[in-house]
Formats: C-alpha cells, structure tokens, sequence
C-alpha cells in the first residue's frame, strides 16, 4: 500500500518534471523574444537592455536553474505580448475558466445521470432510444460547431442568450464572478452547455450501462419483492451502487473539462486561461504557453494521482 | 494454395465478392451510406479543379460587385448566380468548400500517415527489443497520454511556429499542422503494434528466420509487420475522423490552416464573423459539409472496427 503510494507520486513528479523540461526548452530554443517585442525601429541599446532584462544574456544552465527555482515560487516569466509578469496574467484569467468548468461539470453530472438512469430504466422506449441516438450524433460532432449552433439558435434566432463574454462580474478580492449577477449567470449557460455536452453523454454512457447491470442482482429483485416503490429501488438501491465508477470518471474528465474550454472560450470570446493561451499560440508568446503547459500539467497529473489514491481508499480489492 | 481442388476457379473479384467481409459490408445499410458519402466528398476533393466554377483563391477571379450573393440568386450588379452563395470578396462558396476539403482530407491523411509511421515503428522496437528502449518508449507514450491529443497538438503546433521564420509562416503552416498533428496520435498505433509484436516474437517462424541467421530489422520488417497490420488499419481509419475534426478545430480556432489557404475549419472561423450580419451561407456550407465528412468517416471507422474485429465490439 505504501509502496504503491510512493511509487504513484514519484511516477506523478517524473512527469511534471519532464514538462518542466519541456518548458524550459520552449523558452530557450524557439525563436528570438527581442524580435517579437521590439518593432522595426529599433537600437542596440534597446535590444542589450531588454536582453538584460529578460535574462536572455546569461548561460544556459544558469537561466536554467533560474527557471525551476522561480518557477517553484510562482515566477513564471514576462509575456513577450502583453509585457507583463506571466503569472499576474493567469490569476487575472483562471477565475473565468474555473467558474465555466464547474458550471459545466455540474451540468454534465446532474443532467448525466439523469438521462443515464432513464435510459436504463426505460430501455426500450422511445424517450431512450431518441436520446442514445441523439448522443452518437453530438459525440462525433466537433465541439466548436456544437457551439456555433448554440450562439445560433439561442442568441441570433430566439435572442435568449449573449453570444460572447462573461456579463457583468463582480470583484471579490482577487477573484472576479459571474455569480453574483443575472447577466453574469446568463451568459454562462451557452458556455457551460456546449462544454459540458460530452462530458454528459459520457456520464450517462456509464450510468446506463452500470444501471443495467446493477438492475439484474439479487438486491434489487429482493427490494422489489419488499414492496418497495419503483423510485426507491431506482434511486436509493440501484444508482447508489452505480456512483463509485461515476466519481472516478468525473474526477479524471476533470482535466479534460480545463483542456477543452479551450475550444468553448475561442466559440464564447470568453475571457478565460483558454483564449490566453490561444492568442499566446497566435503571437508565439513562449513565456504564456509555457506556463500555461505547466499549470495545466499539474492539475492534470494532481487530479490523476488524488483519483488513483481514492481508488485504493475506496476499494479495499486494490490493496494487495 | 488449397489442397481441396476448386470446381470452377474463381476470378479475384467473385472471391472477394464472396468474403465474410464483403457480406458484412452488403448487408450493413449504414457501412453502405457512409462509404458512398466518403467516396463523393474524397472524388470531390480530388477532383476539386474540374468541379468547381472557379478558383477562388486566384485573385483574377474575384469581382468584388459579386460580394455577399444570396445562394441561388443573381447579383444586383452582375446577374450572375451561385448555387451556395458568395463571401465578402466575391468568391463562390461552392468552390471554396470543395479546395477546402481538399486541404482538411490532405491534412487527415497525412497526418495519419505521419502518426502511422512513427507509431508503428516505434510500436516495433519497443516489442521487439523490450528493456530499456521499450521503457523509455513507454514512458513517453505514457506522459503523453496524459493529456488530450488536441491539447498536443496546439502545443506542437505553437512551438513549431516559434521555429519558422515570420516571413514563411503562412506558407509552411499545413505543414507544421501536419506535423503536429501526427505528433499527437501516434501512441495509439504504437501502443497495438508492441502488443501484438511482443507475440509475434516468441513465435516459431520468427525463431526460424533468427535460426537462419536474418537481421532483427530485416525480421521486424519483413516477417513481424506484415502480421501485426490488420489492427492498425482499424485504427487508422479511426484516427482520421479524428484527425479531421482535430485539423478543423485547430484552424477554427485560428492555430491551423492560414486564411490564404484555408480548409474547412478556417472557412467556418471565417463565416461565423457573417452570422449576425444574416449572411449565413458563408457559414452554414462549409459546417453542413464537415459534418457530413466527420459523421460519415465515423461510422465507417466504426463498423471497420466491428467487421475486421469482432473481439474489440
């Protein structure tokens, strides 16, 4: 059990070492910062200044070192386009993202497991049917057009909904919400939906088919032959076994929710670490990749290793 | 090849006529649609100079008074008609489609090739050599596989871009998205093949051609590759619905193919900036289009994958 937990973490550092890496390289081999922020009409003076500036002077392995030290404390570098710190930048950015993650991951839980629980139940009926097939058709779709479709109908035809950004927010400290007011909260139901549409088809996948499984054990014909309501055997027998693959499932599409809002943020124009990192792509703004690449390792790897030790906590099977 | 002597020699056609898997393909309505439609949109594609009305990307032919044309109705100014309408610069957006499949179908293929070919030799070594090479492989595909393949390839995509020269960028930028592309998914083919080399190996003709006294690479090549391809075709045509929505997606989000040479995603980024403005042909084509692509890929992919192998249904 011990060794497991060691082996699982070192393996975890391994990997976000050797992201590390791969930062440190994007930032010393890709192309010439001076060039990307200075103009054409520029001196030498301006190019040793801001050389000196960036630490693009110093040996290798000194900026090397530089690099995981500062990067340990939060310093991730200056942005070649905005010019200024990095990290300033993403504090600035995440709230958006994290708020249009948990929308979405609530929406595509809730809505998952619903839609998997009446699928399983009715499994022949048409309500089950149209939706399992509307779900093959919405997976093999490309997510920005599912998007384009949403900003569509319901902002173009219906006007019910804003078509880009994130409304009115409200400052609370450092954290900016769109909690707090109705156009905050209106302009992320597109957003969340067109994000979380997969993830939900996924969950409900997983439900329908655990629910089917679960449905035919012993416990529940003897929950029945109790004379217990239809809903309790469903809902307080049936799905409470069906949670533990959801949970881990969830867990790990996590990362993936951060990763793919992304593409929802360029539909949205949503002011996200997404569209950060998109424009950051377009201007070859090497420090904002870079830290993007890093942040989003470390979630990822965190949210897989927090799942894996869960795993085992959960289920006593794996501890051997 | 047979002992038992046929009755009546059959020509190649008749016999792969015959074939479990021809059956399967005859008696499979969806296998049937979705191949025809393939095969339109890749003649289309191919064809792209002989069936378009003009070639919009040739500056001579843009009239800027054709601009904005309604499908199917004559410009106010020139009378001419377009059976899917024009964009702001006068280009009919019938023949940007078909050159922009031909750019999104080149990208796929290519890409899938690139990941093929690096996957499967890689997949190779791996489990033909196993140890340390086969770790290190490994352990690469492992990282790699932490995050999603789209991810990937923006990153491969942006660092590549950091390497070209400014004044090449839009030239080289299929290219570079074709590289990073084929970066992304080529664990899976390497994935498979290892498995399945790391069975061949131990088996009695590879032992044979070692006895004999052939090189490993010779035997990788000539003897383990051969077997080890039936499952990498499956994914293969898996990986090119996939390449195709990753190619789109990208150039939607403008990290792809350059508006001067633009695919599907690019003409859709492009029309979106139209749809509050009522143009919504410029649009609405090129996404009808890669839709149908995408879904028909798709389900051939998937009933590839359940004809050639019943055991991964």
């Amino acid at each position: 059990m011990l060794s497991y937990i060691i082996r699982r973490v070192f393996q975890a550092l391994l990997v976000l070492l050797i992201v590390g890496l791969v930062a440190f390289a994007m930032f010393n081999f890709i192309g010439d910062p001076i060039d990307n922020m200075l103009g054409q009409e520029r001196t030498e003076e301006d190019i040793a200044r801001l050389k000196a500036q960036l630490g693009l002077d110093q040996p290798f392995v000194v900026q090397y070192f530089k690099f995981i030290l500062s990067a340990l404390q939060g310093n991730l570098g200056v942005s070649y386009e905005q010019g200024r710190p990095v990290a300033d930048i993403l504090v600035e950015r995440a709230p958006a993202t994290l708020e249009l993650a948990a929308v979405s991951g609530v929406f595509a839980l809730t809505l998952g497991i619903i839609l998997g629980v009446i699928t399983a139940i009715r499994r022949d009926g048409f309500l089950a049917n149209s939706i399992m097939i509307l779900s093959l058709i919405g997976v093999s779709l490309p997510t920005f057009l599912i998007g384009i479709l949403l900003i569509y109908l319901f902002a173009v035809e219906l006007s019910w909904f804003s078509s880009f950004g994130r409304g009115e927010t409200v400052a609370l400290g450092n954290w900016t919400t769109g909690f707090l007011t109705a156009s905050g909260l209106k302009a992320l139901v597109l957003p969340s939906i067109t994000l979380g549409l997969y993830q939900m088809t996924l969950i409900m996948r997983l439900v329908r088919s655990e629910m089917l499984v679960v449905l035919r054990e012993d416990y529940i014909r003897f929950a029945r032959a109790r004379g217990l309501s239809e809903r309790a055997v469903t809902f307080r027998h049936a799905l409470k076994n069906t949670m533990v693959p959801v949970i881990t499932v969830t867990g790990l599409q996590l990362g993936s929710l951060i990763a793919f809002a992304i593409i929802t943020e360029s539909v949205f124009q949503w002011p996200g670490m997404g569209l950060l990192f998109l424009n950051a792509i377009q201007f070859v703004d090497i420090p904002v990749m870079a830290a993007y690449l890093m942040l989003i390792s470390v979630m990822f790897v965190g949210i897989n290793l927090i799942v894996d030790l869960l795993y085992v906590a959960v289920d006593p099977r794996l501890r051997v | 090849m047979t002992d038992t002597p046929a009755p009546k020699p059959k020509s190649r056609l008749a016999r792969a006529w015959d074939s479990d898997f021809a059956w399967n393909f005859r008696h499979s309505p969806v296998a049937v649609v979705s191949f025809v439609v393939t095969a339109i949109l890749l003649l289309s594609a191919l064809f792209a100079p002989l069936l378009a009305t003009m070639n919009p990307f040739d500056p001579a032919n843009l009239n800027l008074l054709n601009g904005f044309v309604a499908p199917n109705t004559p410009s106010e100014f020139t009378g001419e008609t377009f059976l899917m309408g024009t964009d702001d610069q006068g280009r009919d957006v019938y023949s940007t489609i078909l050159y922009g499949m031909r750019i999104s179908l080149f990208v796929g293929f290519a890409a899938v090739a690139l990941g093929l070919f690096i996957g499967v030799s890689l997949g190779l070594i791996s489990g033909y050599f196993g140890g340390w090479t086969d770790t290190i492989i490994m352990r690469i595909a492992d990282v790699q596989l932490t995050f999603p393949s789209i991810l990937v390839a923006m990153l491969i995509f942006g660092v590549a871009k950091g390497f070209t020269p400014v004044e090449y960028r839009d030239q080289l930028a299929i290219w570079v998205l074709i590289l990073s592309i084929g970066l992304s998914d080529w664990v899976q083919f390497a994935r498979v093949v290892r498995g399945a080399t790391m069975v061949e190996k131990n088996k009695e003709y590879v032992q044979a051609a070692r006895l004999i006294g052939r090189k490993s690479f010779p035997i990788m090549i000539r003897h383990i590759l051969p077997n080890v391809l039936s499952p990498v075709l499956v994914i293969a045509t898996i990986s090119l619905a996939l390449a195709i929505i990753a190619e789109a997606t990208l150039s939607y989000l403008g990290v792809g193919a350059p508006p001067t040479q633009p695919s599907l995603g690019t003409l859709i980024r492009i029309g979106q900036g139209f749809l509050f403005s009522g143009e919504w042909w410029i649009l609405f084509f090129p996404s009808v289009t890669l839709l149908t692509l995408a879904l028909a890929v798709n389900l051939l992919g998937d009933w590839l994958r359940d004809a050639l192998n019943p055991k991964l249904r």
